[in-house]
Order: structure tokens, then sequence, then C-alpha cells
């Protein structure tokens, strides 16, 4: 079987901290296939983006750690590279957008200079042939004038339009795989629609695989073809975005998806389904379930171990609940 | 509502205006104005809540900021009760605050980190009513127990809640003197999805049992849908259309509602990609150099050249559902929707 262009499999990150050591990542696994896109899912706290940095080999080490587990871009394993080979892969081949545009950009320097750079250092082009290439990317974004613009400091461009700079200079290099973590939570919903048009319309054009990072099952059902939903560092529930929207198997994905006020199901003004209490911290160790103490459907083997994942046709659909799983009758 | 009397507006905004002078220096004077609030007029009944929508730059939280005589407006009227409490100031001002208070989007930047979480509600006791300390401190507790927090977290500092429950704070605060109105900016926008639901319902629960009057400012539609009995939109300081919610989300009307409703995802990947969406391109214009005409008009997919000519008045199309545009027409009595999404 052909590798899928990125696998991530195993991955464990542990944090250092003066109260303990807190395991943020166990066991994340997914894939990603060219051009695909997969939603990472789940509440502030729960792994979605130390999974992205981690990929990117961008956790600070120390406190951080990658304990376990391999990153695979095309089979190649990147937690087993050189930090050389790593540097001329990120901004390159891998690249990754923020939440925060205005803090992401360097307020000294023109947007043209800050996209060109990263064309000059894994392109080895010259400074007027890059400068050409990031008009050209600040055109693709849908900046209007872009030559004229190229020149312009970030504090002269809106959010909206700073999310674009940052997309131009993410996607300078023809990246294999870009991360989006929260790209469009600092903005307005028609300049959200404008961001998400933009990312499908350059996914389909260039193949890009974008990993989508976001808490907005909304921006799921309008962009990923996969989703995973993360609690407490593990990937609870892994599958077809349309699956998992429509018949969400993990009780927490099913509280995520009931609580949002916007799904069709919701009667406005009737009170809205909650999930109660909040993420757990990651410093107490726990056997069992992490999402056991917030779940309606709690059993009391869910709080002394986890089961094994179960796995649905060939790994279509994955889901790690004791209601699902696979020795169910058996245990019970 | 079984009650088949009507409760009466509690608050009346009449033609508000806040326009902040930028330019001309310390001496010199004012050129131009930043006009962030520019004419609006709303009714809120006793009991119900009232929502705001609008993008960035749209005035509406300077509208909330407005109502809560937290900046100055330089134009209009704000009556809370009968009461003018747009043109209180000084003592009698303070005194009327304890009828309105306000809850701010960042639980985070609106408590003190060095005050316990009791104080802060026990300040307000002390700053707005008259009781005593042995009453502040059993009305601490019925407040903590109201918004769903256990009474020895009184004795905790900001730091060692979530978010959320700085939320639950901050709403223990707001009620502490017994306001009619709350205005609420962004309350939920700085929560998670699951917390977010925790809050809207405590809120709603409140509102029932305090007979609370909400004035909501939100981005986020399907909150405003959610718990809005009646909902404004905002465009570039002024309202642009206004309706009960149920009208409103059905039926838009004015161009940018209908844009605005088309851009929100809708939570359904099936239907993705089916051409709903009205793009608008471009960014609102500055607030300060205003277009002569229907400041929609220059990003409006329906613009015709007459709509960049004067700016249209905000008009009663059906009862109770107000647009602000020259190119809906009434046919039998029905608006007729110039855009569809």
């Amino acid at each position: 079987m052909p590798h899928p262009l990125l696998e991530v499999s195993g991955l464990g990150v542990e944090f250092r901290t003066r109260r303990g050591v807190a395991r943020v990542l166990e066991d994340v696994s997914f894939a990603l296939p060219r051009a695909g896109t997969l939603g990472l899912v789940g509440e502030s706290g729960c792994g979605k983006s130390i999974t992205a940095l981690a990929a990117m080999r961008l956790i600070p080490q120390p406190p951080g750690r990658i304990t376990a587990g391999r990153v695979l871009l095309e089979g190649r394993d990147l937690l087993a590279l050189p930090e050389a080979q790593m540097r001329a892969i990120r901004g390159d081949r891998m690249s990754m957008i923020f939440q925060e545009p205005m803090t992401s950009l360097n307020p000294a320097y023109t947007v043209g200079d800050q996209i060109a750079e990263a064309v000059i250092e894994h392109q080895h082009a010259g400074r007027r042939e890059a400068l050409s290439r990031a008009t050209e990317m600040l055109d693709a974004v849908g900046i209007p004038a872009a030559a004229r613009r190229v020149h312009d400091y970030p504090h002269q461009f809106s959010g909206g339009m700073r999310q674009r700079v940052m997309i131009a200079m993410a996607l300078a290099c023809k990246p294999d795989v870009l991360i989006a973590d929260e790209p469009t939570t600092a903005l307005d919903v028609t300049v959200q629609a404008q961001i998400f048009d933009l990312i499908s319309e350059l996914r389909e054009r260039t193949g890009t695989a974008v990993i989508l990072i976001t808490h907005d099952m909304g921006a799921i059902a309008e962009m990923a073809d996969r989703v995973a939903v993360m609690y407490a560092g593990r990937v609870v529930e892994e599958g077809a975005a349309v699956d998992v929207l429509e018949r969400p198997l993990h009780p927490y994905t099913q509280g995520l998806i009931a609580c949002a006020p916007g799904r069709r199901q919701h009667a406005p003004g009737q009170p809205l389904v909650e999930i109660p209490g909040t993420v757990p911290s990651l410093l107490e160790r726990r056997g069992g379930c992490a999402f056991a103490d917030r779940c309606a459907q709690v059993q009391p083997r869910c709080r002394d171990r986890l089961p094994a994942e179960t796995v649905f046709g060939e790994g279509e659909r994955r889901v790690l609940c004791w209601l699902h799983a696979a020795d169910q009758r058996v245990a019970a | 509502m079984s009650e088949a009397r009507d409760p009466g507006p509690l608050l009346e905004v009449q033609e508000l205006q806040v326009h902040f002078p930028v330019g001309g220096g310390l001496l010199g004077r004012a050129r131009h104005h930043v006009k962030a609030v520019d004419g609006v007029s709303f009714t809120v009944p006793r009991g119900s809540t009232f929502g705001i929508v609008g993008e960035s730059g749209s005035g509406k939280t300077t509208t909330a900021l407005a109502v809560m005589r937290l900046v100055q407006h330089t134009g209009g009227r704000i009556l809370l009760g009968g009461t003018d409490i747009g043109a209180a100031s000084g003592e009698a001002l303070r005194r009327e605050r304890r009828r309105f208070q306000m809850v701010f989007q960042d639980p985070f930047a609106s408590l003190n980190p060095r005050k316990r979480a009791g104080d802060a509600v026990r300040e307000a006791l002390a700053l707005m009513t008259d009781a005593s300390a042995a009453e502040r401190e059993q009305r601490v507790q019925q407040l903590f127990a109201a918004v769903g927090l256990r009474p020895e977290q009184a004795q905790l500092f900001p730091h060692q809640f979530s978010g959320g429950q700085r939320q639950r704070i901050v709403l223990a605060r707001a009620l502490a003197a017994h306001p009619e109105l709350v205005v609420c900016d962004e309350p939920v926008s700085a929560l998670d999805v699951a917390i977010q639901a925790q809050i809207l319902n405590l809120m709603q629960r409140l509102q029932r049992e305090l007979q609370l009057t909400y004035l909501f400012i939100s981005h986020d539609l399907s909150v405003v849908r959610h718990l809005c009995d009646r909902v404004a939109v905002m465009y570039l300081g002024v309202i642009v259309e206004m309706a009960d919610r149920d009208t409103l989300f059905r039926q838009p009307l004015h161009p940018y509602t209908v844009a605005l409703w088309s851009a929100a995802p809708s939570f359904d990947p099936r239907q993705r990609g089916r051409g709903r969406r009205i793009r608008l391109a471009g960014d609102p214009p500055s607030p300060i150099d205003l277009p002569r005409g229907c400041r929609f008009a220059g990003r409006c997919p329906a613009a015709e050249p007459a709509c960049h000519e004067a700016e249209p008045p905000l008009a009663e199309v059906s009862p109770g559902h107000w647009v602000r545009c020259r190119r809906i027409a009434v046919v039998d009595g029905r608006a007729q929707p110039i855009l569809q999404a």
C-alpha cells in the first residue's frame, strides 16, 4: 500500500512543570492523504495545537518532550531527522498558519519581504524573483493591487487581509501540508467565509493537504473530509466528517455537536445540551477514560481502564469508548 | 408570554449618536469625526432579550458602552424605565447605575487578579446597596449559588477558576444590586462551545428567575438566534435591519443581512459547496469618510447607481420589521427580498 502523505502514529508528548509531569498527548494517530482535509476538534487544552506543533517539531524542549511515536511524511520519519533537515522541510513542504495574524507577522518588515524570505531560503531564489513570487501569492489569495501592496507593512492591512498574507506566506513554497490552527477565530463571519473559500480553492488547485484545527463543528462541516476528535490528549473518535457529524459514537463527540446552538435540530430558545464540568488537568494521573467524570453514559469500568480502540471497516472509523468496544459483551 | 398586558419597554434608545473627533492635535480643532454610532433607535421590552449583531466596526459595542454611560454619546436619548439615564450625571448617574450592569467579553480581563472572587461581588454590593456587612455576606453566598458556584469558592482568586467559572463570577457581580438591565458584550465568545452552552443556559435561567432584561451584543449568529427575542443588524454605525428573531432569521431582507446569514457555516456537511453563499467583496469603508449614499452600497451585490446617491431611511416593511434599503419593494403588503441565499 502506498504511504499516505502524512501519517502520525502513536505520538506521545509530555511537559515537565513545577507541579509534575503533564502527559499532554498520548497515542495520537491519524493519516492525511494528498489534497485531503483533516479537522482536529476538541475544547481548549485537549492537545490539538500541541499535536500540530509536535508534527512540525516545534515543541519547546525542555520543558516539552516527544516521548513516543512517529510522524511520517511520505514514509520518512520526521522525528528522526537532524534539525537542519527539519528546517528545510518547515515552510517548504509543511507550513502553518496561526490564529492571531497580527502577532505572527513581523511589524518591521514589509509583507513582501516576509513572504519572499521563505522562497529565498528554500528555493534559493534571488530577491527580485522571490518578490515577484510574493506578488503572485498575494494576488492568488485575493489581495487587490498586489504589486503595490507587496511593499506595505502588516499594520496597513485589516485583520482578514493579514490572515490572507499569512496564507500567502504559508503557501509560497507550495507545501504538501498546510496546518491551519484556528485560522478564522479572530475574524468576522463574512471574512471567515472568504478565508475558507480561499483555503478550499488553493487545496483543489495545488493538491496541498490541510489540517484544520478548530473548536467549531460548523467549520468542520464546512471544510473537513475527515475529523479527529481529541479529548485530554487522546483521539477519542476519528472518521469521515459526514459520518462523525451525523452519527457521532463517542459521548464527547455527541456532546460537542449537541451543545452548539447553531445546528438545525436545535429549536431557538430551548435550553442547550450541556457537557457538565470542564476538561481535567493533565497533571492528574488517571486510569481509565479522562471523559468519565463528564460522561452521562459512564460505567464503572470506564474509570478503571481504557478499552482498546474499536476500528470499523478498514480503519474508516475509529472510536475509543467502552460503549463501542469489541470485547463489550465479554467484559460486561 | 402568558400575561395579557404588555410589560412595556424597559430600555428606549432614541437617535443615539456617538461621534469621536480625530486629528487636529492637542489644541487644534478636530478635522474629522468617526461616526461610530450614527442615529440608532430601538426599544427593549421588560424581561426580553434584544440582540445587536454586526461585524467589527459596526458600532455594536460602542452602542452598548453608550447605553452603559461608559462612553459619552454626542446625541440622542437613553431612557431606562422612563428615566433619562442619558442626561443623568454625577451622583444621580451613580445612583442609577445599580439598575443597569454589564458583562464583558473577556472574563480574564474583567476580574482583578488580586481580589478574591467573593470580594469582587462584595465590593459591588458595598458600592451600590445599603446592605450591612452581614447582609452582604449572605447575598454573596446567594449569588454564588445562583450562578452555580460553591460558596467556599468565594475565597479563591480569579486565576484559580476556568474561563467559564470566571464568567459566572462576573455574572454574580453584575447581578449583585438587583439590576433591571444587563448589557452583555460577547459574553460567551471567549469560551469553548461546551462551556458556552453552560453559560447560555445559566443566563436564560437567571432571566426567568429574576425577570432580567438583556441587551446582548454578539457577532455569533447562532448564539443570537438562540438567545434573543428581537434582533438588530448593524453596519457602519447604523441599524440596517431589525425584526423579531424568527422573522429576521427566516426572511432576512437587507442584502447585508442575507449575506451575513449565508456566510455562517451550516453544520451540515452535505450542504457544502451548494453555491448558497453570497460573497461580499472587500472590507467595510472607513467610518471617517462615509459614502454619501447607502453605507453598504459599495459591497452590495444588488446595488444600483441610485443607491450611491442618498442614504435610505429605516422603513417598516411589515409590522415590527424594519429595513434600510431602497431596493426592498412591498407588493400586496409583503416585502420582496432582492437577494436570496
